[in-house]
């Protein structure tokens, strides 16, 4: 029962194409060819709108945050030194643009009462269905990611936050922390809680419930 | 070290990161041997973090790639251009500057004033406003009581600032303001003379002799 190797965790020597292209490209933004910032960028857009809908919960917002973010990234690219990882640097400008948005439209005041729960306090599973197996083509079907982006939905803020940025945009318990401006101690906290509210979310359907085949779909139409 | 299924549930995040001291890893991974529901909580969250980590899960917008890359282009533009006008506005301002630099440099109040006496030679601290005494017709400036002022009977001298006549090209009298004119210049006076105006003392060692 080992730990699930994280994408973190693989380091990418310098050989990698993959990486050597992304600092030749980056080299030649910085030195004026602005105009190649699209192609820096394009492997992580995904990443960044995804970071932006964590946190806005709605399509146009979160593009419009991508899109203002990436921007930003854009015109302050010269201050990017190499510290970190330029995926890093995207997400915590994203971040930092979604959060301001939604301080700006006030959108807190609409979060669940969940949010104000303390977090101190133990999490207790609510579910024990047996989830062992992850059907391969899970992820292929629509309606899964359908209802793993709406399990998510349901965390609350705070959890939903951490729970991004760690687990779907994989920075480390630092750069979560950074990210947010919260302790280490509270990302582990909001991650364990967020992690463990989404199996009791999933675990049944995945335990079989989605994945029980109706007769009509044996080729046999039920009329 | 023996666990319960509470503290399992507390450090089970941690397990699945790796993030335990293999003496708590090593009580939970024998906790999982014997509880079925600690197990089921294990496989769950370990599932959670695959699936969520999974690049295909989330969808862009239809037609997201095409608008961010279409506002990167009009931006990458705009800056190019705003930095290529702002190279055109710093070389026309370096130009203005230059040209005003010259303009003012030729102008009276900034260049050498030309004496109207050739033989005159350039003054030497003279205060800028000390009053002083011109006629239209002379060279020289002079305090306002100098006996020497009044040769051209026929005009009223003007008064002004020293600075003031010596951008008209007046030069100091050679009487009454020796102790302002350059270095070298010999001037010699009648012994019974008093200078007219009390002066700075001598600012170089060769007037030591006057």
């Amino acid at each position: 029962m080992g730990s699930l190797p994280r994408k973190t965790d693989i380091r990418v020597e310098a050989a990698d194409p993959a990486e050597l292209r992304e600092q030749d490209l980056l080299g030649r933004v910085q030195a004026g060819e602005k105009k190649l910032f699209y192609e820096l960028v394009k492997p992580y857009e995904r990443r960044v709108y995804s970071a932006a809908f964590a946190i806005l919960r709605n399509e146009a917002d979160a593009e419009d945050a991508a899109q203002e973010a990436l921007l930003k990234a854009l015109t302050h690219i010269g201050q990017f030194r190499g510290d970190a990882r330029f995926s890093t640097w995207l997400t915590q400008i994203t971040v930092n643009e979604a959060l301001m948005r939604r301080r700006r439209n006030h959108s807190e005041v609409m979060e669940p009462i969940g949010e104000r729960q303390e977090e101190d306090g133990s999490y207790t599973p609510r579910d024990f269905a047996d989830w062992r197996e992850i059907p391969s083509e899970a992820l292929e079907r629509k309606e899964i990611r359908q209802r793993l982006a709406e399990a998510m939905a349901m965390l609350t803020q705070k959890y939903r936050e951490v729970f991004v940025l760690r687990d779907i945009q994989h920075l480390s318990i630092e750069e979560t922390a950074e990210a947010l401006g919260i302790s280490r101690a509270s990302v582990k906290t909001r991650l364990l809680r967020a992690r463990l509210m989404l199996r009791d979310m999933l675990a049944p359907g995945f335990g079989g419930a989605w994945f029980v085949r109706l007769p009509f779909e044996k080729g046999s139409k039920p009329w | 070290m023996v666990v319960n299924c509470e503290h399992v549930w507390t450090e089970i995040s941690n397990y699945v990161d790796g993030d335990l001291d293999p003496a708590l890893r090593a009580a939970m991974e024998q906790h999982f041997k014997g509880c079925k529901h600690c197990t089921a909580v294990l496989d769950g969250t370990r599932n959670v973090v695959q699936l969520y980590g999974d690049d295909r899960l989330f969808e862009l917008p239809a037609g997201f790639s095409q608008r961010l890359r279409r506002r990167i282009v009009q931006e990458a533009s705009s800056s190019g251009f705003r930095s290529a006008r702002s190279l055109w506005m710093l070389a026309v301002a370096a130009t203005a500057l230059v040209a005003g630099g010259l303009a003012l440099g030729n102008s009276a109040a900034f260049r050498e004033p030309d004496l109207r006496s050739a033989l005159a030679k350039p003054p030497h601290g003279v205060p800028a406003n000390l009053m002083v005494a011109v006629c239209d017709e002379g060279k020289v400036f002079h305090v306002p009581r100098c006996k020497y002022l009044h040769k051209h009977d026929d005009e009223n001298p003007r008064m002004m600032t020293a600075a003031e006549a010596l951008r008209e090209g007046y030069a100091p009298c050679v009487r009454c303001l020796r102790e302002y004119l350059s270095a070298g210049i010999e001037c010699p006076r009648p012994a019974s003379e008093q200078p007219l105006v009390a002066v700075k003392p001598p600012l170089r060692n060769d007037r030591n002799g006057f």
